[in-house]
């Protein structure tokens, strides 16, 4: 007789799955290797076999080059990994293709989420609550200053200032896979449908997220415009890397937005010379994640990667079991 | 309220100064008297409620927020106004602001005790969203830190209503908040407000650093920069005011000298405690760490006063009797004062006197030997200068002494505030009890925040992080094996470091990547330096 859940391992660089021989998001290359998504902190090229939803099996094809061992998986399928362990692909509302993955053995569920939010999002498919034993859950936005408000309140703000600001261009900082495209169709839901002008480093992204169907509207890129003067009244994406970068130079006028979580906190949008925050983004906010572990209800939560200690101190002051996984390269600065 | 907290936040966000001043400047046209009045004094630090403090705050949220998520949240944010705007429940029922003016949250503020305050605080929270509640705790614990000088404030105001910002300078100081004649002079252009017998401030002339100049000295006159507070002294009306540099009233805190000022006038010296350390006549003064004592107290007791008398080395002569002597060459403006002396009570007036040299290589010698004077170094001032607000080119310099430098060890490091609430810049350094070879241990001698470039910085940081071996709530306690180089002005005995002693000024002169931590210097070799 084996102890509980002795078959799940957390190990510094992913979680490893005994009887199947598998690592879920390992940090580095493995033989094999179940994806929840594209970001470069759980998605890296070089597996022996990678399981993952068509959709993050395309993200990581244009982004690592992963051709060999891709096995797809669709939401709701579930896989047969051996050593008598399942897995089910099942929708996180993150970005295009994320998941949650239950793992089953022996009778006991185990769900790892990667990155999760729960408000809807129109360039992905909503996060899915189900029961689990282990909930394995991200907290990169685990502390309670962190609620991030509605969308729209955001949009309407970046709206605004553009109109006041139609001599210059509004830069919106915003990370290359699923916030630069969210906050795309977000602006196109908010009757937005001028030109928006990208980065360089966007566009292959956009046009992933176009093939899997989701419409971005009219887009060309910065370095196509005519002039600096088409560019003016206008939306600029860029990834954050660039905002203050020589690249921004080439703008007239422009006004530093940055699309983030961490735009919540004044001290942080300094840092980065961010004159517009937009509080958006695409994990839970404190509130999220502590809903989400009472929806889920299981017996007991681990937490992988972000502010663990403060949701650690949640599960406990709320009769929770709970631990901290000590995982290595995880991090999601620019959400 | 919500207009002032709207104009707080897009300061935070702004960082050239163009549109600082552009943001205040609109504001102070649009809004409301005397809104507008109580916005300038709140982002000048003209404002004082003692019934608030941060400590006031971190009680009210230990009521509402777990401790421990209190305490990780406000390491994360770096700010206690911040952590408590955003983690304040949102309350369900009301609208943000609620109609509550600015005007009105300052004499509810105003009203508030140690007693009441806990109490009606959370219905002004209540009242509004997180913005106004940052705005709110910022205005009512001082310290706004968005970037706005009293200087920035001033030059908005005057580029708000087209007036001269030497004009607002010189009202400002003899008007209190809100500042209603203020506006109604320079907003409704009603005439000036009579200011004749009001004692009021007048804007210092400041001084350049010397650097690399060389000065003729029959242009230039030497004397001594004390190291006391530069201060004002202003008798008009037949009442006598006390001015810090930055133009607060000090009069409550140096009483003696209410009294003691028998012709009405405007006087520019350095306010010093009496001893045996600093030079000068009449039994010279002690060491600014005897200063230390007096200083920020609102009531003093008389035995303060009999054991540490303050008195005013005087440097310059602005207004007397009548006449205003500030457009006058400073050669005239000297005589007048040495002719103001023997009408002066010696227990409370000095001369600053001249320091006579043959040419600047004499003069150099003589600087050399101010360190054991305990003064901070040498002020030339051009004879014919007349007396300027501000700092001009070529008319005054100072020239400070060379800083001492000690080599100490890093032993903790903090996180900063504000800009570098996610950087680990403030440190404590320690010195050797003994041989570091023979076991000696390591003894905190002081901690600096400044003196380091942003790229030194992110390298600190790094360094930081990577050789943490403790952690103290939000403090980290690091390998001993960083020296940097510490520059600073003396140092004193002080019960607060278990080595017995503090520096003053400590900065960061040089980070010694290069040099290994027994290396660094005793504790002994500082202590031989303290000039008490
Ligand atoms: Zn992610
Ligand atoms: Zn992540």
């Amino acid at each position: 007789m084996t102890a509980p859940f002795s078959w799940i391992r957390p190990a510094p660089q992913g979680i490893y799955v005994a009887p199947a021989d598998i690592w879920v998001d390992p940090s580095r290359p493995v033989p094999r290797a179940l994806v929840t998504h594209g970001h470069a902190d759980h998605a890296r090229g070089g597996h022996g076999e990678s399981i993952a939803t068509p959709a993050t099996l395309a993200i990581m094809q244009l982004r690592y080059n992963t051709r060999e061992g891709a096995r797809p998986a669709e939401y709701g399928e579930t896989v047969s990994l051996g050593g008598g362990v399942t897995a089910t692909f099942l929708p996180a509302g993150h970005v295009l293709g994320s998941a949650q993955i239950l793992l089953e053995h022996a009778g006991e569920r185990v769900i790892i989420t990667g990155d999760y939010k729960r408000v809807p999002d129109p360039t992905c498919a909503p996060f899915a609550v189900t029961p689990c034993d282990i909930f394995i859950t991200e907290a990169t936005f685990g502390l309670p200053v962190f609620t991030h408000p509605p969308i729209g309140e955001e949009i309407g703000k970046l709206l605004k200032v553009l109109q006041e600001n139609a001599d210059g261009c509004i830069l919106v900082g915003a990370y290359a896979l699923g916030k630069a495209q969210r906050v795309i169709a977000e602006l196109r839901a908010a009757g937005l449908h001028d030109t928006i002008w990208l980065h360089g480093a966007m566009e292959a992204m956009c046009r992933l997220y176009e093939e899997h169907g989701v419409a971005l509207g009219d887009l060309r890129l910065v370095s196509d415009a005519p002039s600096k003067e088409a560019l003016r009244g206008h939306i600029v994406i860029a990834p954050p890397s660039a905002l203050n970068d020589r690249w921004s130079r080439r703008l007239p006028d422009p006004i530093t937005a940055m699309a983030s979580g961490w735009m919540r906190v004044r001290a942080r949008a300094r840092q980065r010379g961010v004159e517009l925050p937009l509080v958006i983004s695409d994990h839970a906010d404190w509130n999220e994640l502590t809903a989400t572990i009472t929806q889920v209800n299981p017996q007991e939560t681990w937490i992988t990667h972000g502010r663990e200690e403060a949701l650690l101190r949640w599960c406990q002051l709320n009769q929770r079991r709970a631990r901290a996984l000590a995982l290595v390269g995880y991090e999601d600065e620019d959400d | 309220m919500e207009e002032f907290a709207a104009l707080l936040d897009a300061l935070v966000y702004t960082t050239s100064r163009n549109r600082k001043l552009a943001l205040i400047a609109d504001y102070l046209r649009a809004a409301p008297d005397p809104d507008r009045g109580w916005a300038l004094a709140g982002l000048t630090g003209g404002l004082d409620f003692p019934a608030v403090k941060s400590s006031t705050i971190r009680g009210l949220m230990m009521e509402r927020v777990d401790p421990v998520l209190w305490t990780l949240s406000r390491d994360f944010v770096g700010d206690t106004a911040e952590t408590a705007s955003l983690l304040w429940p949102e309350p369900k029922t009301q609208a943000p602001g609620q109609g509550l003016t600015l005007t009105e949250v300052v004499e509810r503020l105003s009203a508030l005790t140690r007693t009441t305050a806990p109490i009606e605080l959370p219905a002004l929270f209540d009242r509004m969203d997180a913005k106004g509640r940052y705005a709110l705790i910022k205005l009512a614990t001082g310290g706004m830190r968005v970037g706005v000088s009293a200087r920035l404030a001033k030059t908005a105001f005057a580029q708000a209503f087209g007036v001269a910002v030497e004009e607002v300078e010189e009202y400002w100081h003899a008007l209190t908040a809100p500042y209603d004649a203020l506006f109604r002079w320079a907003a409704q252009g009603e005439p000036a407000p009579d200011l004749a017998n009001v004692p009021r401030f007048r804007p210092f002339m400041l001084a350049h650093p010397l650097e690399e100049t060389q000065v003729d000295l029959e242009d230039y006159a030497a004397e001594w920069k004390w190291d006391g507070i530069r201060v004002q002294l202003v008798r008009a009306g037949g009442e006598t005011r006390v001015y810090s540099r930055s133009g607060d009233d000090i009069s409550a805190t140096f009483p003696e000298f209410l009294d003691a000022l028998p012709v009405e006038g405007v006087l520019d010296g350095e306010l010093l405690v009496r001893g045996s350390a600093q030079g000068g006549k009449a039994g010279g003064a002690a060491s600014f760490n005897a200063l230390q004592q007096r200083l920020g107290r609102k009531t003093v007791s008389g035995k303060m006063l009999k054991e540490y008398p303050a008195f005013i080395r005087l440097y310059d002569v602005l207004l007397l009797e009548g006449t205003d002597w500030r457009e006058a060459p400073w050669k005239s403006r000297r005589a007048t004062l040495e002719g103001l002396m023997p009408r002066l009570p010696e227990s409370h007036f000095d001369l600053s006197q001249l320091v006579e040299a043959e040419d600047f290589a004499a003069l150099a010698a003589i600087r050399e030997t101010a360190r054991d004077e305990a003064i901070e170094g040498l002020m030339l001032k051009h004879r014919t200068s007349p007396y300027l607000a501000g700092r001009k080119v070529g008319l005054w310099y100072k020239w400070k002494r060379d800083p001492l430098l000690v080599d100490c060890v890093v032993m903790y490091a903090q996180r900063g505030s504000g800009k570098r609430s996610s950087f680990y810049s403030d440190y404590t350094f320690g010195c050797w009890d003994g041989d570091p070879d023979a076991g000696a241990e390591l003894l905190p001698v002081g901690k600096a925040y400044s003196g380091f470039t942003d790229a030194e910085l992110k390298k600190l940081d790094k360094f930081v992080r990577q050789n943490t071996v403790g952690r103290f709530g939000p403090v980290r306690e690091v390998k001993r094996e960083l020296v940097f180089e510490v520059a600073f002005d003396s140092v004193h005995t002080s019960k607060r470091h278990k080595s017995g002693l503090a520096m003053r000024f400590p900065r960061i002169h040089r980070i010694r990547w290069d040099k290994p931590a027994h290396e660094a210097d005793r504790v002994e070799g500082l202590r031989a330096l303290i000039k008490d």
